[in-house]
């Protein structure tokens, strides 16, 4: 909660000081971040390859821990292809691409900015920074009119760090091993869902 | 966009040989700032942006629409699944 904080904070001061007109020309142009970026990317690389073995948990599960992040990952896109209905101006794959960053704020806005422009970052950013909030706030009553596994499909990619306190403690420790296995591959899933759907 | 996919897949493959290192464990602190240097461009570059600007409560409002149609669909998903497949029997919970 803290860092998500902390990133919000980094990114109002980017806007702010890009208003008043502060921010030296050198920092509008797009490689430099870009370079960030496959930096970003390839770091995110290492802290999956270098993580622990997630076909552990799945013994200790059976094959049905793997319909999880599979339910999360149809839910999300039936869902967001819906909503490119009720938004004529978003197209079907600007939808489908915001939704894959499971609630990934951070790495999904900046892949979608970087090339597709700063308005669909922007929707991205807000988008998945929202889908983390609902799991926080209503965690309790998703468990109770959805069933345990609901806060863990909502909470997409943060099931392994920010959300996990609350589905702990409202799903039971039972559980955390699914959260977690979800969590890492929903999170290894995210650059690769949002970068293919880029390509479309 | 295939660069993205190769540079993630180089990442894993270091990653798995270097994940003995002691150092890989600062590999999250890294993550966390490169993100936090990229957010604060993003934030620039959505200053800088005037179809931004003046357009920032729709994109506010087109954010939430699929933030929750997003979130209503993957819960039903999950209460499919969780129903079917999780849910001890002879239980109404």
């Amino acid at each position: 909660m803290k860092q998500s904080l902390i990133y919000l904070l980094l990114f109002a001061l980017g806007v702010i000081l890009a208003l008043w007109g502060h921010i030296p020309d050198v920092l509008l142009k797009d490689d430099i971040s870009k370079w960030i970026l496959y930096g970003l990317l390839f770091f995110v690389g290492v802290q999956i390859g270098s993580g622990k073995n997630m076909f552990t948990a799945v013994k200790r599960f059976g094959f049905k821990i793997a319909l999880v992040p599979v339910a999360t990952t149809v839910g999300t896109f039936a869902g967001a292809a819906l909503t490119s209905l009720l938004l004529p101006e978003r197209s079907l794959i600007d939808c489908l691409s915001v939704g894959a960053g499971f609630a990934y704020y951070s790495l999904s806005s900046i892949l979608i900015s970087e090339f597709r422009g700063a308005e669909l970052g922007t929707v991205a950013l807000l988008a998945n920074i929202m889908r983390e909030f609902i799991v926080l706030v209503f965690t309790p009553w998703l468990v109770k009119y959805f069933g345990k596994l609901s806060p863990i499909c909502a909470g997409g990619a943060t099931t392994m760090d920010t959300t996990l306190p609350m589905i702990t403690k409202y799903s039971g420790s039972d559980y955390v091993v699914v959260a977690l296995f979800h969590g890492m591959v929903i999170d290894f899933s995210v650059p690769l869902w949002v970068s293919f759907f880029l390509t479309l | 966009m295939l660069n993205i996919i190769l540079i993630i897949l180089s990442g894993i493959v270091v990653g798995y040989f270097a994940r003995k290192l002691p150092q890989v464990k600062h590999v999250g602190s890294v993550i966390s700032l490169i993100i936090m240097l990229l957010l604060f461009f993003l934030g620039v570059s959505v200053g800088a942006n005037e179809q931004v600007v003046t357009n920032f409560s729709t994109i506010g409002l087109d954010a939430l629409i699929i933030s929750f149609g997003a979130t209503v669909g993957t819960v039903l998903c999950a209460w499919l699944v969780y129903s079917t497949f999780f849910r001890r029997k002879g239980k109404n919970s």
